[in-house]
């Protein structure tokens, strides 16, 4: 008797409770940022000139502006982000699970993060290439003079594989020496605990001008990888993902028309000659509504956060410490690689 | 918890005997908790399944057989960059396996020593015993790694500074030992051919040891006659072995590390990274474990070392022959629980960038394969499984020695 | 007769003075040789342990001494320094606010964390010494709603709130209790109790909050929590919501029923089992993946959550210890006055098994308060992650002893004396006769 009713009892409770599940909903993300008053924007913990806090706290750089630029597409306000400072081991998952709205932390655009990890690249803000930085006196001309030496790289980035495999292919061995931060990479390689320092080409430049002695330190001129970077958002709300492109096809196509901070506001006030820069700035058109934006979120971007020309010079341009040359991230126009699709 | 016992009733069984009578009221509570737990666990199970559905992902642990593109450093097995991430974890978790055991050896070293030391009469010793322990039982152990790491990285010479005429830094013991920042290299066993013959007497050696103690407890109490002992195992220990040795023309050789191009080469490497780890996680659990030792003396009573000294024994023979035995009954299940944290402690690994299971599995491989949730429930499975054969194992070794009552 | 006093020579009649004893068995030389030079073993050890506090020393003391307080960065530092090997605590003059209150906290708001803290003390004091009134045990019970407010801020409106659910469910067990027996009214106040926070509460709140705020202080985000701040946070919250879980499972340990006890000892075998980091990337990582779409906590939440769990597991062991420890003339005497399981629980067993406990308890919660610095890991800025973040900055690149002691010796502050206090209350635990 008494084990009878137990089982039975059981095997109801088994039945109840998985007979009582809810069921998923989804829902549109811009929606659910406009709800929540601020955009949820995921950066990297610290690096100097693409995201770092100053002293007060404030988020400052180029990956930065970005999020500030689509907080001011959708509430014309670029302070309104939260930012989650991210490792590079935990940025996807961080994204997958909606803890952030969007990732603009010098990300790797490649095959099987977008199509495996399910994530959606929405575009390039940053060509670079993996390169390698040893101190002078190691007396080192080229990569691959390299062999036996002793590497620091960041786990969880695609510096790690794409190192592995340029030492596999030509062959020669390498000690890594993994490290989890920027900032500790930075130190170990300083303190002699790595001969070469390896990582975006940017970001070597950024460091090594932040060294006491930048001139006992080159950068060698290999280059071993693609690594356009750029901000992404989740697979399956295309939406959102093209509120997030052409936030930076505006930035673009503003540096490409000539269409600054400064004389935006004027620009659209009085009109130009020039359609596209009309529809960009909400003129003509009906652009931002096609967004679910307002219709000047393009001036709203363009006069509060700048083109892109105007945010790399401010954050990371030959001006800065960074000192970064335009190089690939010039207009296509003057011979890069920056390019938008036209505002039509 | 109930102790009534009612009286069983004539008629049958009626609803409300679920709630009021004693003899099914605990099976209508465990059936309550049981729903609560399904309902639980369907409820965190079908979240986990609508949102990796809502992803476009699903559980799937084929990302093991991949490559894993990466390469790992400090490795007790054949690993390249080509090798499956399986073998990478495997990689991982021998390395933690490989830290854990060291530290749990020093740390019980060091712990021990320090222990008997804070009992010392000697006041001096006694009270730097005591600074040792609140030092370093009072900070957080991720900063003891985190500086031992930097006093090994910034403090020692780099290998370039043993390069050139006249050498900033030189090695030790002849030319044997390269202590640098980024790792100490020790000379390594070169096996030549015969060198098995060396390794079998070696162990030949080992058994005569055991047989011989055997042989001479049993004269001992026989004959009462003592034999110098401790000289004749040393000797056994030796003499065999380096003879063999030396007949065979000394097949075994060291590997001597030798500054070549950027590091040292050849003869084993002890990374800094593992330095730091092995050496900061054991003498924090060492403090932990003094203090266990001396709370563990200080519960035996006094009269059993009076007595000793009543029977004759000298007193520096007390602490081995009475007080210690009888005090690792109570010092063993706290060690336990220390060992334990050693080993989990050693998951603090990505301090330093040591390559343990966390590192691998539960970083790298998760982070190129996106597989975060497959990924870290095997690390946690993981470990979960080395701690519990952990407990177990010194649970059984706990209970033979326990005080056999007759 | 008279006359022998005269002949036996050798008796004296008189006091000698009382000699003073040997000079080497007295005073600092008999102690001196008694504790430091015994034997030779003893000599050897004195004499190099001597040697090595005096090269150590040598070292450390001119460097502490000598370092240099106003400096605003590391070159800075340097120059005044000018080759002498010393300390820079120019860093710790400058940066203390960051590391104590985290690099996002809005300065104008520093005070809020002060009272916080002070009155954290105030209500722990009384738990902790039973010489105290007792009637401060209700700024204890009030203290984690007061945090709340004082720390994230908004109206006081939300926490009196979710105080007023303890105060409801509290009546509804009375009242419920009138009918039926104590555990089934325990379940009855629990359910008007999530009844009151989830559906009621919320609505009056949010109500009240737009009619009449209350005490409203500027509104501070999770994320921008930081430093001792966040960790003292964790840690408290952490111990805090632990005990009762740990209570619960503690019980669900020792009981008689199967099913009951398995679920426990599963649980607790779990989460003792994983290191805590493996936890906390769970936290970040994964438990969103078991929550609802819509359910977002932040970062700073979940690790609450994860911590409370983790540590409640090892409250569970210490609260089972206490309950071990209970003679069993107690359940005896419980059962004996006709009391049920959670009547005997609530008047007899738990009051005596927690004071016992409190010495476990308080080196649970510094173990828990030791382990937070492990949350840099998941990108909470901690103690360690504002070092970090004071090493990135170019005016103190380079710079790592001083912020490491620093932080290190916060630490050991908190955590011996809160050692001391516990073993001061074993041993007197040890003497009363309970």
């Amino acid at each position: 008797m008494k084990k009878t009713v137990f089982l039975s009892a059981l095997a109801a409770a088994g039945l109840v409770a998985s007979g009582a599940m809810a069921q998923d909903s989804g829902s549109s993300t811009l929606a659910a940022v406009k709800e929540h008053g601020a955009l949820k924007c995921g950066v990297n913990p610290g690096t100097p000139g693409f995201a770092a806090p100053d002293a007060n706290g404030v988020w400052k750089g180029f990956d930065v502006d970005l999020c500030r630029a689509v907080a001011a597409a959708i509430f014309g306000d670029p302070e309104k982000v939260e930012y989650t400072p991210l490792t590079s081991a935990v940025r996807f998952t961080a994204l997958s699970s909606g803890e952030v709205d969007m990732l603009a932390r010098n990300t790797t655009w490649t095959f099987s993060r977008d199509v495996d990890l399910k994530l959606e690249f929405t575009g390039v803000n940053y060509y670079d290439g993996q390169g390698f930085m040893v101190p002078k006196d190691l007396g080192v001309s080229s990569a691959k003079e390299l062999s036996g030496a002793t590497v620091c790289i960041e786990t969880g980035t695609t510096t790690e594989l794409n190192l592995a495999d340029f030492f596999r292919v030509n062959g020669l061995d390498y000690e890594p020496v993994p490290v989890e931060s920027f900032t500790e990479a930075q130190n170990q390689f300083l303190a002699g605990a790595c001969d070469v320092y390896t990582t975006d080409a940017s970001a070597l430049a950024a460091s090594r001008a932040s060294f006491e002695t930048p001139n006992d330190y080159v950068v060698l001129p290999e280059i071993i990888s693609k690594e356009p970077l750029g901000p992404l958002v989740r697979h399956g709300d295309s939406e959102w993902g093209d509120v997030v492109r052409w936030t930076l096809n505006a930035m673009v196509s503003a540096e490409e028309l000539g269409v600054t901070s400064a004389n935006a506001a004027d620009m659209a006030a009085n009109g130009t000659e020039n359609p596209e820069i009309n529809r960009l700035l909400g003129g003509e058109g009906e652009l931002g509504a096609m967004l679910g934006l307002p219709n000047d979120f393009g001036l709203n971007i363009i006069t509060k956060v700048g083109n892109y020309g105007e945010s790399f010079e401010a954050n990371i341009g030959e001006s800065t410490p960074v000192g970064l040359a335009r190089g690939l991230n010039a207009l296509w126009t003057e011979g890069g690689l920056i390019y938008s699709p036209p505002f039509r | 918890m109930t102790t009534m016992i009612d009286p069983p009733k004539a008629d049958g069984f009626h609803i409300s005997q679920l709630l009021y009578d004693t003899r099914y009221r605990s099976i209508t509570i465990q059936v309550i908790a049981f729903i609560a737990f399904m309902f639980i666990a369907l409820f965190l199970v079908m979240n986990v399944k609508s949102n990796l559905a809502s992803l476009g992902k699903e559980i799937d642990f084929g990302f093991l057989k991949n490559p894993a593109n990466y390469d790992i450093k400090q490795r007790l097995i054949e690993y390249d960059s080509t090798s499956s991430n399986f073998r990478a974890a495997m990689v991982g978790l021998l390395n933690t396996l490989f830290v854990a055991f060291l530290g749990c050896i020093l740390a019980t070293i060091i712990g021990v020593t320090a222990g008997v030391l804070r009992l010392s009469k000697n006041w001096l010793i006694a009270k730097i015993m005591t600074v040792y322990v609140e030092t370093f039982r009072n900070i957080p152990v991720v900063i003891w790694i985190i500086a031992t790491m930097a006093v090994l990285t910034e403090t020692l010479p780099q290998p370039k500074s043993f390069r050139g005429e006249n050498p900033d830094a030189s090695m030790w013991l002849w030319d044997s030992i390269a202590v640098t920042g980024r790792g100490t290299y020790i000379p390594s066993p070169d096996w030549g051919a015969g060198s098995a013959f060396v390794v079998i007497t070696f162990l030949l050696s080992l058994l005569g040891i055991w047989a011989f103690g055997r042989w001479a407890k049993r004269r001992f109490e026989a004959t009462g006659q003592i034999l110098p002992n401790f000289w004749i195992k040393i000797a056994i220990f030796f003499v065999p072995s380096l003879l063999v040795f030396f007949i065979l023309g000394r097949p075994i050789g060291l590997n001597f590390p030798v500054l070549t191009g950027f590091n040292f080469k050849g003869g084993f490497e002890l990374s800094n990274s593992f330095l730091a780890l092995w050496l900061a996680l054991s003498v924090y659990t060492g403090s932990f474990i003094a203090e266990i030792v001396r709370s563990g003396i200080l519960a035996i009573s006094k009269g059993q070392s009076e007595a000793a000294a009543a029977l004759g024994i000298r007193p520096s023979r007390t602490m081995n022959l009475v007080i210690l035995p009888q005090a690792l009954r109570v010092i063993i299940p706290p060690l336990i629980s220390q060992f334990l944290n050693l080993t989990k402690n050693s998951s603090l690994a990505l301090a330093v960038g040591y390559q343990d299971l966390r590192a691998t599995l539960g970083g790298t491989t998760m982070n190129n394969t996106g597989r975060e949730l497959e990924s870290m429930l095997l690390m946690m499975l993981i470990y979960l499984i080395v701690s519990l054969v952990i407990s177990t194992g010194m649970n059984v070794y706990n209970k033979s020695m326990k005080l056999k009552e007759r | 007769m008279s006359n022998q006093n005269t002949t036996i020579a050798f008796v004296r009649d008189n006091m000698l003075d009382q000699q003073p004893a040997p000079r080497g068995q007295v005073g600092m030389s008999k102690w001196i040789r008694d504790n430091l030079f015994s034997n030779w073993l003893n000599t050897a050890l004195t004499l190099v342990s001597i040697v090595l506090i005096y090269s150590l020393l040598r070292g450390a003391l001119p460097w502490i001494f000598g370092g240099v307080w106003d400096a605003n960065s590391l070159q800075e530092c340097r120059e005044i320094l000018s080759g002498r090997h010393a300390a820079c605590w120019g860093v710790i003059n400058e940066r203390w606010q960051q590391i104590f209150y985290g690099t996002f906290f809005p300065s104008s708001e520093y005070w809020r964390t002060h009272i916080a803290f002070v009155l954290l003390i105030i209500a722990v004091l009384p738990v902790l010494f039973d010489a105290l009134p007792r009637k401060l045990l209700w700024l204890t019970a009030a203290y984690p709603f007061l945090m709340v407010w004082l720390i994230w801020g908004g109206s006081l409106w939300g926490p009196l709130s979710i105080a007023m659910g303890f105060v409801v469910a509290y009546f509804a067990t009375i009242g419920a209790g009138r009918y039926m027996g104590s555990g089934l009214s325990t379940l009855v106040g629990v359910a008007i109790a999530l009844l009151w926070w989830f559906l009621i509460g919320p609505a009056i709140v949010g109500v009240l909050n737009d009619t009449v705020p209350l005490f409203a202080l500027r509104e501070i985000q999770s994320r921008e929590l930081g430093g001792f701040v966040i960790s003292m946070i964790i840690g408290v919250s952490g111990i805090a919501l632990s005990l009762p879980i740990g209570i619960v499972l503690a019980l669900g340990r020792q009981s008689d029923l199967p099913l009951v006890k398995a679920m426990c000892i599963g649980f607790i075998e779990f989460f003792r089992g994983v290191p805590l980091i493996t936890l906390l990337f769970t936290a970040s990582l994964l438990l969103n993946y078991f929550l609802p779409p819509d359910v977002v906590f932040d970062l700073t939440l979940r690790v609450i959550v994860m911590v409370t769990l983790f540590s409640s597991a090892y409250m569970a062991e210490v609260i089972r210890g206490g309950l071990a420890a209970l003679p069993k003339g107690q359940y005896e005497a419980a059962d004996a006055l006709g009391l049920d399981y959670w009547q005997a629980q609530r008047l007899i067993i738990m009051p005596q098994a927690l004071k016992i406990s409190i010495p476990g308890i308080v080196n649970t919660f510094i173990g828990l308060f030791k382990d937070t610095t492990l949350v840099f890991f998941i990108g909470i800025f901690d103690m360690l992650a504002a070092a970090q973040a004071i090493r990135a900055n170019s005016a103190w690149n380079g710079i790592t002893w001083e912020l490491y002691i620093f932080i290190g010796l916060i630490f050991w502050v908190c955590c011996f004396s809160m050692s001391r206090y516990s073993q001061w209350l074993e041993r007197k635990l040890r003497t009363d006769h309970h």
